[in-house]
């Protein structure tokens, strides 16, 4: 009994491990295409070489991003029968269409024009190529949709009857399966927190540049700026849609899910007028909230937009049916603190915009720089939020974690658990190395020239073998 | 009602074997090049043997995405049964395709450096090791697993028999007789006639290799033998080991006489006829020897769902692959890097 506890927490840890790391690239991908698409239709709209040359710069660490999501992604798609055979048994007549359909809709239409969009561009013609483009771009948000679609059926269940003879979840009502009431607010909060962390990461790559020109006493290029300033207005214009969105998203939570809230907030006592913690330790055992720094009356108006709202305490519920709140009491006060955080350095850079100054605070340029993670860290803590605070369950109040696990041996888990951060270390550690690499390189104007003399020259460093790519060239 | 629980089943097999095959084609021929790194030591020749790939394995592996996909919504009790049985394997073949997957541009972006021998080694070893794994996979479906109460409940490593591992060996050989016949037809010179010798010593080593498996499979059970000894059965599958032997002479002749895409076609039909071959013998089962395809597949509402999405999407993922397949058809030759 004791090991089968441990391979269970073994096998918890593995796919949150396995999916943490994942959900990094296909929220940078969501962005970076949608990205590309802008940049690819501004260049056909307007013939300016600055926004090619953007596109070809930033197509790199998207074919380096790209790869790294399908191949942590093929991990996904077989650990939900690995790792949770029971949960997949009996949910699978829902969750294992919707992925299905994931990898008809979406999947396959990215793969199919993703060739065309990295090494085509002068074997199709410049229409066809920007349909490539949009054909990937809109291939991960269907992607996004599909998969918040079946995390978010588990989340707030729907459209589904429960099989007396075996358990199953049979479906009933598959709009109220795929519409169902945390959807569309988890789609909005998660589509746009993959702009937004694009936006910064973009923006850190812009900042760098222009830091690495004012040293050497020049200006930046063209494309630098150009990029900074597109990254700056998403910032100030995404930030705050942001901390709108998780507001909505946060009171339907509220609605479905109130325990989940209760132990974000490290509430115990249900209460009117409720103030909000700053700070605080969640005890599970002694059912308190130690060290709490308070703020009164804030609590209500956060969760009910009024002062003597209620608001839910954990003691309300069954022990069993809490999530541990000291982790999700603390990764939902980072995600909101990195909100505020970019939402300010958005506000700034219209500051700065109305003074001209955009371009030549250094100051400013450092921030964006320190602000590089900041939307992906928002991004992962966001998810350790929804789906920590989702347990003890996997199916919300119908199916227990527990009870969703497969029958693998404690040595047979230890081992691939081991094998997972080995492999993960190694691989995306290295991807990192190589994106933080190629994007030290400063884009180019004119970089790489199109010519359809050139097959492949988008992606010039594959098709180049006898002439040094990006990286020889950085450290020449 | 009843017909639809009993029909939707055998299409939807029909669909996942369908789905395998062109998986295993696809992503066969992108495997075996990875292994083909092994025999090939010229950079310039490697440059090439990857760029004739670059632009379609990653839709080549979604086929995978999509088997694992189908299977768990439409059989999720072969899904919840094979992968716990089969944990092990689809670990290494997992963590061998991430290595192989992101060395397509590792392998360039560190060009230059100590690092760039890590991922060609990642890349070959990679392609092998997941070669491997599948085929050990589908052997140790073959056998069969041991299932109480439609779940798993055998051993970690009940799946690694002399069986198992003659499968993994045999499509290891398998995807690299793909590799080189692909690569007969999409290259030129030198890398071309040394393909054309290659392939030859692994199409000898993968005919071995079908008929140990042909002869070994109907032993494991004895529904098995019964399926390709008894009478009338004999008359509808006597065809699938003739068929075997005339398209290893059209290789063998293709390959010597210089034909071009002739080589990888008969490659391509022995895989076909394997895998009927295999389909014919574990059929009606999903999980042999216990549950059939009614015993695993979920409620018909499930499965009705998800054909109607698939017929209509099915045909376009094929038109579009296809397309994608045809702005990158020709030779590719090391010319076409240095322009």
């Amino acid at each position: 009994m004791q090991t089968a506890a441990l391979a269970l927490v073994l096998a918890r840890f593995q796919f949150a491990f396995t999916v943490g790391v994942h959900i990094i690239f296909p929220a940078f991908s969501i962005g970076l295409a949608a990205y590309l698409a802008v940049l690819e239709g501004l260049w056909l709209k307007t013939g300016r070489q600055v926004f090619l040359d953007l596109y070809r710069y930033w197509i790199k660490a998207f074919s380096i991003v790209f790869s790294m999501g399908v191949v942590s992604g093929l991990v996904m798609s077989y650990e939900f029968g690995t790792n949770w055979s029971v949960f997949s048994r009996k949910a699978g007549p829902i969750t294992g269409v919707l992925l299905s359909y994931e990898v008809m809709t979406a999947f396959f239409l990215e793969a199919g024009f993703l060739g065309v969009m990295l090494f085509g561009m002068s074997k199709v013609g410049r229409g066809l190529h920007f349909a490539a483009t949009c054909c990937v771009s809109v291939g991960t948000l269907i992607s996004m949709t599909w998969i918040l679609a079946s995390n978010s059926w588990m989340q707030t269940p729907r459209g589904y009857t429960i099989d007396p003879a075996t358990g199953r979840f049979m479906p009933d009502d598959w709009l109220a399966i795929i519409f169902n009431p945390s959807f569309p607010f988890r789609l909005v909060h998660m589509g746009l927190a993959a702009f937004l962390s694009v936006a910064f990461a973009v923006g850190a790559t812009g900042a760098w540049h222009m830091l690495k020109a004012r040293r050497a006493g020049a200006i930046a290029s063209e494309p630098v700026r150009v990029m900074f300033s597109m990254a700056m207005w998403m910032a100030a214009i995404v930030a705050p849609l942001q901390i709108l969105a998780g507001d909505a998203h946060g009171l339907n939570t509220l609605k479905y899910q109130p325990v989940k809230i209760a132990a974000m907030e490290g509430d115990w006592e249900t209460e009117g007028r409720a103030s909000e913690l700053l700070f605080g330790i969640p005890n599970m055992k002694t059912e308190r909230t130690d060290y709490a720094v308070k703020v009164p009356l804030l609590g209500s108006l956060i969760l009910t937009h009024s002062l003597d709202g209620k608001v839910p305490g954990m003691k309300d519920f069954p022990r069993d049916q809490r999530p541990p709140s000291p982790i999700i009491f603390f990764s939902f006060r980072i995600m909101v603190a990195l909100a505020f955080l970019m939402a300010l350095v958005g506000f700034w850079s219209l500051w700065l915009r109305r003074t001209s100054a955009l371009f030549t605070s250094p100051v400013f340029h450092r921030v964006a720089l320190c602000m590089a993670p900041a939307g992906f860290t928002a991004l992962l803590c966001g998810w350790i939020t929804t789906e920590v605070g989702r347990q003890p369950w996997t199916v919300y109040g119908l199916l227990r974690t527990a009870e969703s696990v497969s029958p693998i041996v404690l040595s047979s888990m230890a081992m691939t658990l081991a094998a997972f951060v080995v492999v993960y270390v190694i691989v995306f550690g290295s991807g990192l190395v190589i994106l933080l690499r190629l994007l030290g390189r400063a884009p180019e104007e004119g970089e790489h020239n199109p010519s359809p003399a050139h097959p492949a020259d988008v992606l010039a460093t594959h098709t180049h073998p006898g002439i040094a790519g990006p990286i020889p060239d950085e450290g020449a | 009602m009843m017909d639809f629980a009993y029909w939707l089943p055998i299409v939807w097999a029909v669909i996942l074997v369908a789905a395998i095959t062109i998986y295993v084609i696809l992503d066969g021929f992108d495997l075996g090049i990875g292994m083909l790194f092994a025999l090939e030591r010229d950079q310039g020749r490697r440059d090439v043997m990857v760029n004739t790939i670059a632009p379609v394995w990653d839709g080549n592996e979604t086929w995978m995405v999509l088997g694992g996909a189908v299977l768990y919504g439409v059989f999720p009790g072969a899904y919840a049964t094979l992968l716990p049985a089969f944990y092990l394997p689809i670990v290494l073949m997992l963590l061998a395709l991430i290595f192989r997957g992101v060395a397509f541009e590792f392998r360039i972006m560190t060009r230059g450096t100590a690092r760039e021998g890590l991922w060609e080694a990642g890349f070959m070893a990679g392609s092998g090791i997941a070669a491997f794994s599948q085929g050990a996979i589908l052997g140790g479906v073959i056998q069969g697993i041991a299932v109480t109460d439609g779940a798993f409940s055998g051993g970690a490593f009940d799946w690694l028999t002399p069986f198992s591992v003659l499968c993994g060996l045999a499509v290891m050989c398998g995807y690299a007789l793909l590799g080189a016949t692909w690569l007969v037809w999409r290259t030129t010179g030198v890398l071309e006639a040394s393909c054309r010798k290659w392939g030859a010593w692994l199409a000898v080593g993968l005919f071995l290799c079908i008929v140990a498996v042909s002869l070994w499979t109907p032993l494991l059970h004895a529904p098995y033998l019964r399926r390709w000894t008894a009478w009338p059965n004999i008359l509808f599958v006597a065809p699938v080991p003739v068929l075997v032997v005339v398209l290893g002479l059209l290789l063998a002749i293709g390959l010597r006489r210089g034909h071009s895409g002739g080589p990888f076609l008969c490659a391509l039909g022995w895989f076909f006829l394997c895998l009927s071959g295999l389909g014919i013998t574990v059929w009606p089962y999903a999980v042999p020897p216990s549950l059939t395809l009614w015993d695993v597949s979920s409620p018909p509402s499930s499965q009705f769902f998800q054909l109607v999405g698939t017929a209509i999407l099915l045909p376009i993922i094929l038109t579009y692959t296809i397309y994608s397949y045809r702005v990158f058809r020709g030779k590719v030759t090391e010319a076409d890097g240095y322009h």
